[in-house]
């Protein structure tokens, strides 16, 4: 399956069953003896971890660094029901130049909208790198029938999406209904076809446990998913450093075994640079420097970009910016 | 068992955005009194404190100047019970740190409390004095009001520790204004101790922001803040004052020069209040005119 992907190959049938876990999605027995076979998570470990990784110290030309990256992986996001034709043009203005004092700052990675605007967005990031991503699959809930969820990936992908993310059935997935939420992303990827990647939201969040999340970062990954999604920023607990740490090691797991590389995005909750370079972190030390990349790594966030910003310029000037100087969103 | 106890020392920690944290950086300096004996160790804060209290006093901005006039005033006035309740230990800190007689102390601190009472007075009024309604020739209302200007830092003068600090920060506050102040460097401790007092007077938290240190080094980057609408230059001497207004002026930010003041229990005039204003004026349409020319 062709992808625009720098480095790894797309994941594919072939790699799985390569590493055997063909076997794995044969049946829902199957399915759920690999996922409850996976080794448990140690969650005072992996909180002190993620903690210990967030004490780093990144200054001067590594901050420039930091910040320009993650600008560029910045996912500006806007799902509210009061979204209209003006805010998404506004946002795509935005992200093509974030700063437009200053024409270097990189552009973000994407616009993430809902499918009835992306037209819309598509037309504010016409000829320039930004992507357009569509949530869909009945988001934020995905309470909805299986047609209502393809037919609302097939508007996104026909109205020019570049990205779905899609949100998984939670509560398919807390009764253990594994298999239902597999073939679900499944048919979802088939809908997206080639032309748009795709995201599973996990919405760690509601899956109580770091265990489920585990599982849920693998299920997505057999599932066939380009990226797998913290959160939808819809509820109480978003992306945090451990769940994020979590999936990353995933991801790393998975292209060890497979060979297919994983996209990771935490979203929601993030709201400060040096939050965002926290994360940047644990990418650097978790998956490798593989996923310092903005086709590998986002950030699903909409006021973080204003912050990034504000850093930036205090790096350029040597003097605090402040909110009078970026965008009001 | 002997009589003797040990004594309880205090911690002085700053006052930001109704917390009281330490110096980010860890630091801390030595506070003598006028004679060179140590009193106590005083946070010594840097520029990301600053930076801090800049986040807290903006963020305070929207509620504070959208409080009613007479809700601040009810405040500021509470602020000043709350001083009188604690009246021995501002004259023990006032006297300590200026090296002055019990006496001439307890009149400074008396002198600070009733200022506060003076600005609670004002925070209604000001807008009469220096607002109205203003003439003109056609069916409108046109009105000017006095607005706040944001966030303004202000450097508390280096000799007097308490009555000169009131001066400084309350008609900033009066106003409608959210403040981070810089503590007289040599005399932090009344200063240090008025947030204690801020926090349980019913002033939200951000309001007003009091860092200790060196004047010159936090003074530097709240010149030159992007997000510093104003700064008072009150305690900065001549070639501090010169830096920092050159600084200032990059983004047109407000700024009272430093001013000699001999005497600060004088009656200080609405001057203070008014360099942190700016007037707002807006036309209104006073509505169909009667035959008789007029609406009322």
């Amino acid at each position: 399956m062709p992808t625009t992907a720098p480095a790894a190959p797309a994941p594919d049938a072939s790699a799985a069953s390569a590493s055997g876990l063909a076997d794995v999605t044969a049946s829902d027995s199957t399915l759920r003896r690999f996922l409850h076979g996976l080794p448990g998570v140690d969650a005072v470990g992996l909180e002190a971890r993620a903690a210990s990784l967030g004490t780093r110290s990144i200054k001067t030309t590594a901050k420039a660094y930091a910040l320009d990256l993650a600008i560029s992986m910045v996912d500006l996001t806007t799902l509210e029901g009061a979204d209209t034709p003006g805010k998404v043009r506004a946002l795509g203005a935005k992200a093509v130049h974030p700063d437009p004092t200053d024409r270097a700052t990189p552009s973000a990675a994407a616009v993430c909208v809902y499918p009835d605007m992306v037209p819309f967005a598509k037309e504010a990031v016409a000829g320039s790198d930004v992507k357009v991503a569509s949530v869909a699959t009945a988001f934020p809930a995905g309470r909805a029938s299986m047609a209502v969820k393809l037919a609302d990936v097939r508007e996104a992908v026909a109205a020019g999406a570049d990205e779905v993310d899609m949100v998984i059935d939670r509560g398919a997935f807390l009764s253990g209904n594994y298999l239902k939420v597999h073939d679900e992303i499944t048919a979802v990827k088939e809908t997206c076809g080639t032309s748009a990647r795709l995201k599973v939201i996990f919405e760690t969040g509601e899956l109580s446990t770091y265990d489920n999340i585990r599982r849920a970062s693998w299920l997505g990954m057999l599932a066939g998913a380009d990226f797998i999604k913290t959160s939808t920023g819809k509820v109480a607990v978003n992306a945090t450093p451990a769940n994020t740490l979590l999936m990353l090691e995933a991801v790393r797991d998975f292209r060890a075994q497979t060979g297919v590389q994983i996209g990771v995005k935490p979203a929601g909750g993030i709201r400060t640079a040096k939050d965002a370079i926290k994360f940047l972190v644990l990418v650097n030390e978790t998956a490798g420097a593989d996923w310092l990349d903005n086709h590998w790594f986002r950030f699903g966030a909409s006021s973080l970009l204003n912050d990034l910003l504000m850093q930036r310029q205090k790096l350029a000037t040597g003097r605090y910016s402040g909110p009078d100087y970026v965008t009001v969103d | 068992m002997s009589d003797a106890r040990l004594s309880v020392l205090k911690t002085y920690k700053l006052y930001v955005g109704g917390k009281f944290p330490r110096s980010e950086s860890g630091r801390v300096y030595e506070v003598t009194d006028s004679k060179g004996t140590w009193l106590a160790n005083a946070p010594l804060s840097s520029r990301k404190d600053a930076r801090d209290a800049v986040v807290a006093a903006r963020k305070a901005f929207g509620a504070w100047s959208g409080a009613t006039a007479y809700n601040r005033g009810q405040i500021l006035y509470r602020i000043a019970e709350m001083l009188e309740g604690r009246r021995d230990q501002y004259v023990r800190e006032v006297a300590e740190a200026e090296g002055l007689s019990k006496a001439k102390a307890a009149q400074q601190v008396d002198a600070a409390i009733d200022r506060w009472v003076w600005y609670a007075g004002w925070t209604d009024k000001i807008a009469q004095v220096v607002g109205g309604a203003n003439p003109v020739a056609g069916p409108y209302f046109n009105l000017s009001s006095p607005e706040p200007t944001g966030v303004v830092a202000v450097l508390a003068p280096q000799k007097s520790s308490f009555l000169g600090l009131v001066s400084v920060v309350a008609p900033v506050i009066a106003t409608g204004n959210t403040a981070v102040v810089v503590a007289g460097e040599r005399v932090p401790l009344p200063a240090l101790s008025l947030g204690e007092v801020l926090a349980t007077s019913d002033l939200p938290g951000g309001v007003v922001n009091i860092l200790s240190g060196r004047t010159a080094e936090i003074a530097a980057p709240l010149a030159a803040h992007q997000d510093v609408n104003a700064i008072d230059l009150a305690g900065a001497d001549e070639a501090l004052a010169k830096e920092l207004e050159i600084a200032a002026a990059d983004n047109l930010k407000r700024v009272l020069r430093p001013q000699p003041v001999d005497d600060w229990s004088a009656t200080p005039g609405t001057e203070r209040m008014t360099a942190f204003l700016e007037t707002k004026t807006v036309w209104h349409p006073t509505g169909a005119l009667g035959a008789s020319g007029s609406s009322y």
